[in-house]
């Protein structure tokens, strides 16, 4: 059986990717992928836990999240649409009016 | 049983006066103004006559409780009121003199802006005048003291749109205040150590104290701070500047306030604390060397003083002088005496002095006056009887109660007796200098001046509408109305025969007055072994009682003297000879205009406490501790605030991704720091 310190360490890994990617990425889509891509990680170490513990409580809550994520994907893709359609840009760097 | 009195009515009915006035004044017409302010002042005249008529069958002092004010643990005061001999005589001076200056006020007034505020002030300081005489302890009498300051104050500024008028109703206030001062560390003297103000109860409390011969002691300090506060009241040196100043006042407010009775409180406070005073006679001969010098200070300032009321204002500090000269060498009847003769020559003085003014259009310049003898008679003959009393020629008041401060005087010291004697010489120069310069000679003013004085002040605009019921305003010197001439008349009449009430044994009388005052300047004195004269002269006649009468006709024949010598000299100088003063004055060069400059007191004042005070309240208080203390402590939080949220500002830049650096950053080190705790 893999031990579950791999799970964990691979559960980081896509974590961290997907933080960087937040960080570093300019295009709001790409940004987008990143979030789901860190609650993916986090999904995996539920996942994870839920094996080693033989509880249902992990395998569940990945479900929730998955469909948060959904909802979210609905949401968030509306809402570039409209940026998009009134800025006529995906670059996050110009779309800071929400500053002094 | 004494019966109740009702005492309580006599101050409180002028305040219903002050209150009608001054809070529906402004609706009503003049009449009825007057009718309200004459009404109450009338008012409590006539219940102080009947006090007076049932004062014999009182047991004196008669005190009455109206109601508890403080009580304090120990300590209690009262608001009580008090009657002997000398609230009685200060309460008919007050209610009389004041009365009459009340009539004479509706007059004066009649033309002036703001007539209903006046009487409401006049009525006001009524008030305040009779709660100090008749309070039965010293708190409330302090109450009193405050409030007659207060009420100069308001009425010394009464022309408030005039500079020089609000500016000397300031420095009334803040004069007064450092007299004050003195008289309340008085009071918590008197508190501390006899935990009481009450008048028996503190003189009881050291009449078993024998006289503090041998140094100074509390009952020196008490009496030397109670002069600091009479000092100011009743300006005497240090402290007079003010009185000259106030002269700004309406003419009736300087006769009243200013002359005859607010200023005279600080004589009465010290006669009402006779009992301390006998008992501390270092305190006593700083009554009398202040008293000296004031008198003949402010006489010579008089001889030069061209203005008629400024000439009176002097006029009226040398002869508190007087007063308090009588004080100091313990003759306190004889300073009572003079204070009521002199309030009603004073009085009668300053009220004949307005009529003149009235009558010339508002001029104060004496040199701009002459010859108004057979033009205003009833001014005139007035003012002449006053005159004559006040330089002290018999059968005038004040010839009899001057010579009995004079007589006990010189038994006390004859440096006193003289320097009073020089001044009486003097204080008969200058009346008749402005005697002569107003009645005599030719008329030197302006021919037709009809102005009346508030035209200068720019109040038309106050007065408009107001029908003239005697032609003020029409051409040329004209007697004052009725109003104006009968209080006059009372007050010359008053000052004529006011002194026969206190003929000396010497002269063939038996000093009513003295014998009336006797039981409160006497029985509590006894305590006090032997302080100069106080005693022995108030049992009557000694044995010695023949002698002492011929040397004290030979001191009234002086003192007459010193009075006609006045006269003459005046007559002389400005009557025959009208341009020899302007010689004289020019012969004396430096000295002359010292005096004429009041000696530069003002201005030694000015360079000493005024100018540094100001400097010092705006280098330090303003400049040093409001502006770089207080609001720069505001001022700076405020700007560090600002450089703060500057600099924390830039955080929010709109800049998605640096927030979520930063939110990744916090989770960074909120992560590292579990993990630091959990390997520890």
């Amino acid at each position: 059986m893999v031990p579950i310190s791999y799970y964990l360490v691979l559960s980081g890994i896509l974590f961290a990717c997907g933080v960087t990617g937040f960080l570093i990425k300019r295009n709001i889509i790409s940004i987008f992928m990143s979030i789901e891509l860190m609650l993916n990680g986090v999904n995996l170490s539920f996942v994870a836990f839920a094996a080693q513990w033989h509880a249902l409580s992990g395998q569940i809550f990945v479900f929730f999240v998955m469909v948060v994520a959904a909802a979210e994907a609905a949401v968030g893709l509306a809402i570039i649409i409209a940026v998009y359609r009134t800025r006529e840009t995906l670059n996050v760097d110009q779309v800071d009016l929400l500053k002094l | 049983m004494t019966p109740d009195l009702h005492l309580w009515l006599i101050p409180v009915l002028p305040l219903v006066g002050a209150a009608v006035n001054g809070l529906f004044g402004k609706k009503f017409p003049r009449q009825a103004v007057a009718g309200v302010a004459l009404l109450f002042s009338g008012a409590a005249f006539a219940l102080a006559l009947l006090v007076a008529s049932r004062f014999s069958s009182l047991t004196t002092p008669h005190v009455e409780v109206l109601a508890t004010w403080i009580r304090a643990g120990k300590f209690q005061a009262d608001f009580s009121f008090f009657l002997d001999q000398l609230s009685l005589v200060m309460l008919l001076v007050v209610t009389g003199v004041g009365f009459l200056i009340h009539i004479y006020s509706v007059g004066y007034m009649w033309e002036e802006g703001g007539f209903y505020r006046f009487f409401s002030y006049l009525n006001l300081f009524m008030f305040f005048m009779l709660t100090l005489v008749l309070a039965s302890n010293y708190l409330l009498m302090f109450i009193g003291w405050e409030g007659v300051g207060l009420a100069s104050y308001l009425l010394i500024g009464f022309w408030f749109t005039k500079d020089s008028a609000a500016a000397a109703g300031k420095k009334a206030f803040i004069v007064n205040r450092i007299g004050d001062f003195g008289f309340l560390i008085a009071l918590f003297l008197l508190i501390k150590h006899f935990g009481t103000l009450n008048f028996d109860q503190v003189f009881q409390g050291i009449a078993p104290m024998g006289a503090e011969t041998g140094g100074a002691g509390l009952l020196t300090a008490v009496g030397v701070l109670l002069m600091v506060g009479a000092a100011g009241k009743s300006a005497q040196i240090p402290l007079y500047v003010w009185l000259p100043d106030a002269m700004e006042g309406p003419t009736p407010v300087s006769a009243l306030i200013h002359a005859a009775t607010m200023v005279t409180a600080g004589v009465y406070m010290v006669a009402r604390s006779h009992v301390i005073f006998e008992r501390a006679p270092m305190a006593m001969t700083v009554v009398a060397i202040v008293g000296t010098l004031t008198a003949l200070f402010a006489a010579t300032i008089g001889i030069t003083q061209t203005d008629i009321k400024k000439v009176l204002a002097y006029s009226t500090v040398s002869q508190l002088g007087y007063m308090f000269i009588a004080c100091g060498v313990g003759a306190f009847s004889a300073a009572i005496f003079h204070l009521m003769t002199h309030a009603f020559f004073k009085g009668l003085l300053f009220l004949a002095a307005g009529s003149v003014i009235h009558a010339v259009g508002g001029e104060q310049d004496m040199r701009q006056m002459g010859g108004l003898r057979t033009k205003i008679p009833w001014t005139f003959w007035t003012m002449t009887i006053a005159t004559f009393a006040i330089a002290g020629i018999p059968p005038f008041a004040g010839f009899f109660s001057k010579d009995e401060i004079l007589w006990r005087a010189y038994q006390a010291s004859w440096v006193y007796w003289f320097i009073g004697l020089f001044t009486a010489f003097v204080t008969s120069f200058y009346m008749f200098r402005l005697w002569f310069m107003t009645f005599f000679g030719e008329y030197r003013g302006a021919a037709e001046s009809s102005h009346h004085e508030v035209d200068e002040l720019g109040h038309a605009d106050m007065r408009v509408g107001v029908p003239a019921p005697h032609g003020h305003g029409h051409g040329g010197i004209h007697e004052s109305p009725r109003l104006m001439v009968v209080p006059l008349v009372v007050l010359a009449v008053l000052s004529f025969i006011g002194g026969w009430i206190g003929v000396p044994g010497a002269l063939g009388g038996s000093n009513r007055f003295e014998k009336f005052l006797g039981p409160v300047f006497h029985a509590t004195a006894a305590g006090a072994e032997g302080h100069r004269g106080t005693i022995t002269e108030g049992e009557g006649e000694g044995p010695e009682s023949q002698a002492g009468h011929a040397t004290e006709l030979i001191f009234t024949g002086i003192s007459v003297f010193a009075g006609l010598l006045g006269f003459l000299l005046a007559w002389q100088l400005y009557y025959r000879n009208p341009l020899l003063p302007q010689q004289i004055a020019a012969g004396l060069g430096g000295l002359y205009q010292a005096v004429l400059h009041k000696y530069y007191i003002d201005e030694l004042y000015a360079a000493l406490f005024v100018k540094p005070l100001i400097a010092g309240s705006a280098l330090i208080l303003w400049h040093g501790i409001d502006q770089d203390v207080i609001d720069a402590a505001l001022d700076n939080s405020a700007h560090g605030a600002r450089e703060v949220s500057d600099s924390v500002r830039h955080m929010q830049s709109g800049n998605l991704r640096s927030y979520a650096g930063w939110v990744a950053a916090g989770a960074a080190v909120v992560i590292a720091y579990m993990i630091w705790m959990g390997t520890r």
